[in-house]
């Protein structure tokens, strides 16, 4: 039985989750290994573990044809992370919390709702980062005092864990000062370090004619590229998608309000419109199993219901 | 003719053959008229969206935000502006190449940002 089935994924798997072998080694993984199996039977495990990652949840979006239920999904996703039989060590959530807004008072109320509704979430350690609908029209300053600092390290059973903020410059950049602090503390990690970046937009040019990028995130993925294991995990894109710069894997999250279309399938960029054959479609959360001695990641996607 | 109306007539033949000469070479090295497309960003809009452009035309982009900041990228061609209220920005093009080019808003802008976008088309 894998460690998937014992954290009893399969209740929610049902719900039509998928796994994705993930590695920051480029020997046969990463992209190579995408639907593969891997027997985790004979390795040891005392230092494995696994996090769940939530991401543009959107909170304060209206659009009944995109999504009826914008006040009941993220709920839900709540209640499907608390209902797993294992607890994950943390949980992390990509960006885009709530749904941008002019008003101030409003973005507050946005952000309070928010932690009131997560609060619910039984894993204690949560870590949040911002989205440009959080952060992007006062420079973080309404996002810092609910949620904290906009980038920042954690250390978890051997990985280390950075936070870039890709999102508080309107203009989509990390800034020098932000690139300044990443090599100081990359500075501090070995070359065979386990390195998990986690960020709101893509670091590579995904498809920048639809915001998806950063603009200077070759300047990041420079500065990771010494570092054998390094994998990103981010959000904006509202789905997922698998990507190589070099040894370096970038894996993009489904959004738990409405998702995207596949980067320039169509003219204008818009929110897929909700389909009532099947809810929910397009919407998710995933789980990652960290395999810190082989610097692998197993992504487990995990669809939401109205259940 | 006296040697004073002499002088006179020469300078004045002289004087002309210079202007004539300096208009020949102001002619001759004029720099091409440059086509100004005005476009105005607001309310998550760019507005035309649309601009035919002919391949070789040399062309200014003279834009400007009718409300708040925001920024136009016209990737294909490498080019870019912040886009501030109150001040127009210009971006000077000479497009090298045919074909439907996708212009957006670069600089996030709020609710709305997201379909900020036009079109450039160049033809032959």
């Amino acid at each position: 039985m894998s460690k998937f089935d014992r954290r009893g994924f399969i209740k929610l798997a049902g719900l039509g989750g998928g796994i994705v072998f993930a590695s920051s080694l480029s020997r046969g993984f990463g992209l190579n290994a995408l639907g593969s199996v891997v027997n985790y039977a004979n390795a040891k495990v005392e230092n494995d573990f696994y996090f769940v990652q939530l991401s543009d949840t959107h909170w304060g979006f209206a659009g009944p044809k995109v999504n009826p239920d914008a006040e009941g999904t993220l709920k839900k996703a709540v209640q499907a992370v608390n209902s797993l039989e294992e607890q994950p060590d943390f949980i992390v959530f990509t960006g885009d919390l709530t749904h941008t807004t002019d008003d101030v008072q409003v973005r507050k109320d946005r952000m309070s709702q928010f932690k009131d509704i997560v609060g619910a979430l039984k894993v204690p350690t949560v870590h949040f980062m911002a989205g440009e609908h959080d952060a992007s029209l006062d420079r973080g300053d309404t996002y810092q005092e609910a949620f904290g600092k906009l980038n920042y390290t954690f250390d978890h059973k051997g990985v280390h864990f950075i936070v870039v903020d890709n999102v508080s410059d309107p203009g989509a950049s990390v800034g020098e000062s932000q690139l300044n602090w990443l090599k100081a503390d990359l500075k501090q990690q070995k070359a065979d370090a386990r390195i998990v970046v986690l960020t709101h937009r893509p670091l590579f040019d995904l498809y920048p004619d639809w915001d998806w990028s950063t603009k200077d995130g070759a300047a990041v993925i420079d500065a990771l590229m010494p570092h054998k294991n390094v994998t990103v995990f981010y959000g904006h894109i509202h789905q997922e998608n698998h990507h190589m710069t070099g040894h370096i894997a970038h894996h993009s999250a489904k959004s738990l309000m409405f998702p995207l279309p596949a980067p320039g399938s169509v003219p204008k960029k818009a929110p897929v419109p909700w389909d009532a054959s099947a809810p929910y479609k397009g919407l998710g959360l995933r789980s990652i199993e960290a395999d810190p001695k082989q610097a692998k990641y197993e992504i487990k996607e995990i669809n939401v219901t109205g259940a | 003719m006296n040697h004073k109306k002499r002088i006179l007539l020469t300078g004045a033949l002289l004087a002309s053959a210079v202007v004539s000469g300096l208009l020949i070479y102001t002619k001759a090295n004029a720099v091409p008229v440059e086509r100004v497309i005005h476009i105005t960003a607001k309310n998550f809009q760019f507005s035309p969206d649309s601009i035919t452009l002919k391949k070789g035309e040399p062309v200014v982009f003279e834009i400007s935000s009718g409300d708040r900041k925001h920024g136009f990228s016209l990737r294909a061609f490498g080019v870019r502006s912040d886009v501030l209220p109150g001040k127009a920005s210009r971006i000077r093009l000479t497009p090298d190449k045919t074909g439907k080019f996708t212009f957006s808003c670069d600089v996030f802008c709020g609710d709305g940002h997201e379909e900020m976008t036009g079109t450039v088309i160049v033809t032959e």
